[in-house]
C-alpha cells in the first residue's frame, strides 16, 4: 500500500473518523515487519490491539446449574400426608362400628373368647368355695388353740401344789 | 434453553466480555470473576434471553455497568494508588522496559484514561464493534464516541512518541 494513503488514513483515525474497514487495512499494515520510522508509534499501538485479541480469552468454565425442580420432593410430602390421612381415618372408624358390623368370624372369635373368660370366672369361684373351706377349717383351729390355753391354766395350777409340797418337806 | 444451547450463544462473545472486564478492572482474576458474574446473570434470566434484540450488547453494557460498580465500591473500600504525579527520570530504565515489551507500554498508557475513554477504545480498535453498537453499550450518540476515541487515540500516541522519544536518546 503506498504509505501516502496510509498517512491519510491515519490522519482520519486519529480523529475517529475511519471505517471499520480502513481499520482493519491499518491494521494489516502494521502487522508487517518494516513500517515507515515516523509510524513507529503507531505499529506499537495496532500490535497491542491485535495481540490482546488474541491473546486475552476467558477460559474458565461457568458453573451452571440446572434450576432444580422440587416437584418430586412435594410428592413425597403428598404421598405421606395421604398415608396418615388414611390410617387415621380407619382407626378412628374401627372405633365406631358395633358388634353387628363385625364378620361373621368376627363375631364367632368374640364369642370364643367370651366363652374363655365365662370358664376361666367360673374356675375363679370353685377356688374361692375351696377357700372359704380353709377359713372354716382355721376357724375351728383357732378354737382348738384356745382349749389348749385352759389346758397350759391347769399345769401352772399343778404346778404350784407340787412347789409348796417340796417346800415343806425341805 | 438447554445448557449447550447457552453455552453456544455466548461463545462468541463471553471473551470479549472478558477483556472489557480486564480493561477495567485491570486484574485478571477480577476479571474473571466478573465475567463469571455476567455470565451467570444471563444464564439465571435464560428465559428473557429471546426478548433482548442484541443479546451481546446487552451483555457488553452488563458488564460495563457491573464493572463500573465495581471500581466505585473499590474506591469507597481502599486507598487508591495512582501515580499521577510521579515522572520517571531515569531514562535507562524506561529504556529497557520498552525494548523488553514495548506493546506493554500500550496497556499501562490506556490504563491511564477515562473510564469512558476506555470502554469506547476497547470495544472499537479491539472488539472492532461498529459505533451504533457502541452506542447502544455506552449510551452516549455517535458524534460524542468519535470524540472521546479520538481523544482516546491521540492520548496513547503522544504518551507512545514520548517514551520512543526517550529510548533514541
Amino acid at each position: 500500500m503506498v504509505l501516502n494513503s496510509i498517512e491519510k488514513l491515519l490522519e482520519k483515525y486519529d480523529n475517529g473518523e475511519t471505517t471499520i474497514k480502513e481499520e482493519q487495512q491499518l491494521k494489516a499494515y502494521f502487522a508487517q515487519d518494516e513500517v515507515a520510522p515516523h509510524l513507529e508509534s503507531y505499529k506499537t499501538m495496532f500490535q497491542y490491539f491485535n495481540t490482546t485479541k488474541q491473546e486475552d480469552l476467558y477460559t474458565k468454565d461457568v458453573p451452571l446449574k440446572t434450576k432444580k425442580s422440587y416437584i418430586y420432593q412435594w410428592i413425597s410430602v403428598a404421598a405421606l400426608l395421604v398415608l396418615s390421612l388414611g390410617i387415621f381415618t380407619t382407626q378412628f372408624g374401627e372405633d365406631k362400628k358395633t358388634f353387628d358390623d363385625l364378620t361373621v368370624e368376627q363375631q364367632t372369635a368374640y364369642n370364643q373368647a367370651v366363652e374363655v373368660f365365662d370358664l376361666v370366672g367360673s374356675k375363679f369361684e370353685q377356688g374361692e368355695s375351696n377357700m372359704a373351706a380353709i377359713g372354716l377349717m382355721s376357724n375351728k383351729l383357732s378354737l382348738g388353740a384356745e382349749k389348749f390355753e385352759h389346758v397350759t391354766e391347769f399345769s401352772k395350777a399343778t404346778n404350784k401344789i407340787f412347789k409348796s409340797k417340796k417346800k415343806k418337806q425341805n | 434453553m438447554t445448557q449447550t444451547d447457552f453455552t453456544k450463544l455466548v461463545l462468541p462473545f463471553k471473551d470479549k466480555v472478558f477483556r472489557l472486564a480486564k480493561r477495567l478492572l485491570v486484574s485478571r482474576e477480577e476479571a474473571e470473576d466478573a465475567t463469571q458474574e455476567i455470565l451467570m446473570k444471563l444464564w439465571r434470566n435464560k428465559q428473557k434471553i429471546s426478548e433482548y434484540k442484541n443479546v451481546e450488547a446487552f451483555s457488553m453494557t452488563m458488564t460495563k455497568n457491573f464493572c463500573l460498580d465495581r471500581l466505585k465500591s473499590k474506591q469507597a473500600q481502599n486507598l487508591k494508588i495512582v501515580h499521577s504525579n510521579y515522572e520517571e527520570k531515569n531514562t535507562s530504565l524506561e529504556k529497557q522496559v520498552e525494548a523488553r515489551d514495548s506493546v506493554d507500554w500500550v496497556s499501562k498508557i490506556i490504563e491511564e484514561l477515562p473510564e469512558q475513554q476506555k470502554i469506547i477504545l476497547q470495544l472499537r480498535d479491539i472488539e472492532e464493534y461498529d459505533f451504533d453498537e457502541i452506542a447502544k453499550v455506552v449510551d452516549m450518540n455517535p458524534t460524542a464516541i468519535r470524540v472521546a476515541l479520538s481523544r482516546a487515540r491521540k492520548t496513547i500516541r503522544e504518551k507512545l512518541t514520548n517514551t520512543h522519544r526517550y529510548g533514541i536518546k
